[in-house]
């Protein structure tokens, strides 16, 4: 079974003239199989952690670690994290004009696998993938993205998550800008891939209503920049009902 | 059309100076085979304002020349070696800038390739003189009545060359054409290509530019009657330090005649430079033209510079259709972290889009030899940029 393990993160982001400190001391370990949920008001600094995971250049980790099986994160490139097994469902999926969306799920197929999938069994899989997720066949020919809706940009993430697999899942606010029936589809795609058992889930949202399609083992609130309090799915309720208030208070801080 | 260069207008516009741009029309152009009858360019011209002069090494200026390039033709076409006298020369077009007119001026021996429903593809290789020798050279690729034919000319080695290729489609016939500029590092090389298009005659042309230290081609499509047809397509990948430039007239000046342009160019590395500059003239005798012209470019590092100017011209409202556009697109680090984030690793992330972005000319190139191999010239500058 898999661990991912994140111990006192802080993370920073170039502002003009300095630094601007945005994770302030993030803790957090997720085992395979178990599905956390992060719901924190905006700007508190969720998709900062999410960004953190992946790797993306701007976000600068001053202190802190991350762990994936024990072995240190925060040393790989982006790349070599994919590979490694982590994956980021992105809030703003971007665009990539030129690469189509075929050649683009292959080569990333071809990366993460350590070998190219056989071509005839790919066609397949792919479409299966696709259907599952109400995709039209036609998105393999159109790039990236480009042009895409909200709510098809949403579903691509979760294809490629059905297709590359990982370990460890975060999904940021993947539930947003999805209609009821495309977030029931959506959910769907990931209970599918959490089915087995081995893989963890950590879903950022600001709503309860995905964590119904989604059960979570664990719901976390984050403010200002770090997790301060942890419970049971009731918490979501909880935070539904009466916001944030009671944790962005500088009392509670 | 020959008059002297006082009177042409981007010249006079070019002496008035300022600085401003000297836009001429396309259809006052001025062109002549004599060198002197050009005057030594300001820089300041709309079509020398892009061109790095002091890197031209003399050509800018030059009327005389040490050598030729060496020009070999496989086999399947008849080929012959001629003197300037001959009568076929020019019939593909005049220069339309001194370096072209430099070029023709001193060229002693011209090489006239006529194919004559060649079946396979003929290549004419074209190599520098070698570093530090300045070179003119002439090239006449002919067909002949109703054929088809494929060449590919490659142009490859070090050295400097001014030069001009006639293109010269006879009527009914159909030649599929690829130029490639595959020179060594050290290399210039400014050329001109004329191509004149019969009646009911097709132009399937391709321009590669990928290596040379500056390149500059000046291309002027005109149609010879009714029915003519010339798709241009360009793909070019500039590394740091390398300037492509690419210019365009075609000029409609009969009726019924179609012309596409597409030119993609990828840059890459600290002062890649490309240039694209694509007129399109529609004269008031050219109904029912159609047209379109399109310039895309990738910029896949900072540093790199692409510059692109659509124009079109259109005296006669009797046209099917006619368009243009260009666009400047940028590979930037949100998409490269996406795909990296998917596990791509950076070097295939990168050769992944330049693969995609040519893609669409490679794929519009109907003859599956003539595909291959431009196939195995994007990869090979693929290894060389080392993306
Ligand atoms: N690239 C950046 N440049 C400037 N400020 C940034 C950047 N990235 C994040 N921030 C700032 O960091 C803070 C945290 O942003 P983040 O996107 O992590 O919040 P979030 O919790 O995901 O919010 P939301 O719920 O709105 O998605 C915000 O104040 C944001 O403005
Ligand atoms: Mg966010």
């Amino acid at each position: 079974m898999s661990t991912l393990e994140i111990k006192d993160l802080h993370v920073s982001i170039a502002v003009d003239g300095g630094t601007k400190e945005i994770l302030t001391g993030v803790n957090l370990t997720i085992r395979g199989g178990e599905t956390h949920a992060i719901m924190g008001p905006n700007g508190s600094g969720k998709s900062t952690l999410a960004y953190a995971i992946a790797g993306h250049p701007k976000y600068e980790v001053t202190s802190g670690e991350i762990l994936l099986d024990g072995v240190d994160v925060l040393s790989m490139t982006v790349d070599e994290r994919a590979r490694a097994g982590l994956f980021l469902a992105m809030q703003y999926p971007v665009e990539v004009p030129g690469v189509s969306t075929a050649n683009f799920l292959r080569s990333a197929a071809t990366a993460v696998r350590g070998e190219a999938p056989k071509l005839r069994l790919w066609v397949k899989e792919v479409k299966a993938a696709m259907s599952d997720l109400d995709i039209d066949p036609a998105f393999v020919d159109r790039n990236v993205n480009e042009g895409f809706s909200g709510g098809e940009k949403k579903r691509q993430e979760v294809l490629q998550l059905s297709l590359l697999k990982p370990k460890f899942a975060v999904l940021d606010e993947t539930d947003s800008g999805l209609d009821v029936d495309a977030l029931r589809v959506v959910s769907e795609g990931v209970n599918r891939y959490r089915e087995g058992g081995e893989t963890g889930v950590l879903l950022i949202t600001h709503y309860t209503r995905i964590l119904q399609h989604i059960t979570p083992d664990v719901v976390h609130v984050f403010a200002g920049g770090k997790v301060v309090e942890s419970g049971g799915p009731e918490l979501a309720d909880e935070l539904e009902k009466n916001g944030y208030v009671r944790f962005t208070q500088p009392a509670a801080v | 059309m020959t008059e002297v260069a006082g009177l042409a207008p981007e010249l006079a516009g070019a002496k008035k100076g300022m600085g401003s741009k000297p836009l001429a029309s396309a259809s006052e152009r001025f062109t002549s085979y004599d060198v002197e009858a050009f005057e030594v360019p300001s820089g300041r011209e709309e079509n020398w304002r892009f061109t790095p002069r002091r890197r031209l090494r003399g050509l800018w200026e030059t009327t005389t020349f040490d050598a030729a390039p060496t020009v070999t033709v496989s086999e399947g076409a008849t080929v012959e070696t001629v003197g300037r006298d001959d009568a076929r020369i020019g019939e593909g077009g005049v220069p339309a800038d001194r370096i072209a007119a430099a070029a023709w001026s001193a060229f002693t021996e011209a090489t006239v390739v006529t194919l004559d429903g060649t079946p396979d593809p003929v290549t004419v290789s074209v190599t520098g003189p070698g570093e530090g020798v300045v070179a003119a050279g002439h090239v006449q690729i002919r067909t002949t009545p109703h054929t088809v034919a494929t060449v590919v000319v490659e142009n490859t080695g070090s050295g400097t060359l001014a030069d001009n290729l006639e293109v010269v489609v006879a009527d009914g016939s159909t030649l599929h054409l690829v130029v490639t500029e595959e020179w060594a590092d050290d290399a210039v090389h400014a050329g001109a290509h004329h191509f004149s298009i019969g009646r009911d005659a097709t132009l399937r042309g391709v321009a590669v530019q990928f290596g040379g230290d500056l390149v500059r081609i000046v291309s002027t499509v005109n149609y010879r009657g009714p029915g003519g047809d010339a798709e241009l397509l360009g793909l070019g990948y500039a590394d740091a330090g390398q300037h492509l430039e690419q210019r365009l007239l075609v000029d409609h000046g009969v009726p019924h005649c179609t012309s596409n342009v597409l030119y993609k160019n990828a840059l890459q590395g600290d002062g890649a430079h490309t240039v694209w500059i694509g007129d399109v003239l529609i004269r008031a005798a050219a109904e029912q033209t159609e047209t379109f012209e399109l310039n895309r470019n990738l910029v896949l590092t900072p540093g790199a510079r692409a510059d692109s100017v659509p124009n079109l011209e259109i005296e006669t409202g009797e046209i099917v259709s006619a368009g243009h556009a260009s666009a400047t697109g940028r590979f930037d680090d949100e998409q490269l972290f996406y795909l990296q984030s998917r596990g791509i690793p950076e070097d295939a992330a990168r050769r992944l889009v330049v693969r995609g972005f040519f893609g669409e000319i490679l794929s519009k190139i109907t003859l599956p030899e003539l595909r291959e191999r431009l196939e195995a010239a994007v990869e090979a500058e693929l290894a060389v940029t080392g993306v």
